[in-house]
């Protein structure tokens, strides 16, 4: 269990810093809050409309062709440890998983879902 | 080792805090970022169970990936989804009673198994998990095949959601 | 050496999926309904783990992998079916979705 300790100490340094800052700019910091200064800032002018635009649906097809091939990278991780024992066979074995999900690319690809245009 | 137990304590209120608070808040950004903290939680218990890989995988796939996309999915129908009417459906009285039926039965069923006392979770016994774990995906005998399947699942889901997703721009496609 | 009985993993497991179910069963939300999925998921997973601990044996990894592959498959597909249904009828009510029913 030991062998965690530098990961805890990553961690509750970075939340620590995290939280630090925010109550260091809170407790410092003069607050003298207007009706003009709590409006968001939309370059001078006053803003109008709700602040949340809806995000294109791009982000969501890029965000889908990153789950599927996180997946897919995983699963080289233990195929990868095992590869010098397993030789030629492996390497078979591992491209005919790659060349399936390159099927998908390919679609990914013409379909245009690469693009942002 | 006390230690085990107090941090396995602490997770566990932790990961079944946001848990409740993932199925009972209204607004769905924060229901995510619960989720998030759940997943965490969780990845936490796999290093307490010799499960080092899986807590990285667990962090690289659920909150690296799922996550972000159900975010994304959120932000996507933002305005649809400022539900100001009633968070629960219809049957919701119902459903909670057979949902704590459920629970009874699975903690009764566990718990009358003479194995859940008996049996310890080891922390002397380390599999070594990469090695195993390549052993059996890549063994002909093993997991070999279900190794190739899964390409083609994710093959399938690939396309079955670009095609969904995609914007289909009227007199550039079909529809 | 044994810390922590496995009977400790168990009901935290299934609390954890019974929290998963509920919030399937009662909430109007479909966004929110798969959060919970993915805590019915998480549950299954971490008995996986444990059982596979307990038995000093791989298998039960194995299936928390084969499960992780299924839940993001299950999760883009799922999710781009919402964005998609968002997109044609502007209101994701999982109570208003029955075009099919009639």
């Amino acid at each position: 269990m030991l062998e965690y300790l530098p990961l805890v100490i990553l961690i509750s340094l970075a939340a620590g810093l995290a939280v630090l800052v925010v109550i260091l700019g809170h407790s410092f910091g003069p607050h003298r809050p207007t009706a003009k200064k709590g409006l968001p800032y939309e370059s001078g002018m006053t803003p109008y409309g709700p602040g949340t635009r809806r995000m294109s649906v791009r982000y969501y097809l890029v965000a889908v062709l990153f789950i599927l091939f996180d997946i897919e990278v995983v699963f080289f991780l233990p195929w990868a440890v095992m590869f010098r024992k397993l030789g030629v066979f492996g390497l078979v074995e591992m491209l005919i998983f790659i060349g399936i999900l390159l099927v998908g690319y390919v679609y990914a690809w013409k379909k245009g879902a690469l693009e942002w245009e | 080792m006390i230690l085990d137990q107090v941090i396995f304590l602490i997770t566990a209120v932790v990961v079944l805090t946001a848990a409740i608070l993932v199925v009972s808040v209204p607004k769905m950004i924060h229901a995510a970022l619960w989720l998030i903290l759940a997943l965490a939680g969780i990845a936490v218990l796999f290093v307490l169970l010799q499960a080092p890989f899986f807590a990285v995988v667990q962090v690289i796939v659920y909150i690296g990936a799922i996550a972000v996309l159900v975010i994304f999915a959120v932000m996507l129908t933002r305005k649809a989804m400022q539900d100001d009417g009633p968070q629960l459906n219809r049957y919701s009285v119902l459903a909670a009673a057979v949902s704590l039926m459920l629970f009874a039965v699975l903690t009764g069923m566990l718990l009358s198994w003479d194995g859940a006392n008996n049996l310890p979770v080891n922390p002397a016994v380390n599999p070594d998990t990469i090695v195993n774990l390549g052993e059996s995906l890549t063994n002909p005998q093993g997991f070999l095949l279900p190794f190739e399947v899964a390409s083609i699942l994710l093959l399938a889901a690939l396309v079955g959601a670009i095609y969904i997703g995609r914007e289909h721009r009227a007199g550039k496609e079909e529809e | 050496m044994n810390t922590i009985p496995m009977s400790y993993y168990l009901v935290l497991s299934a609390v954890m999926f019974t929290l998963g179910a509920i919030g399937v069963i009662i909430r109007r939300n479909p966004l929110v309904m798969f959060m919970s999925l993915e805590l019915m998921f998480n549950a299954a997973n971490l008995t996986f783990v444990a059982f596979s601990n307990a038995f000093g044996n791989a298998n039960g990894q194995i299936f928390v992998f084969f499960v992780m592959v299924v839940a993001a498959a299950e999760v883009a597909v799922g999710l781009a079916l919402i964005v998609a249904i968002f997109r044609t009828r502007h209101s994701i009510d999982i109570d208003l979705m029955n075009t099919l029913k009639n």
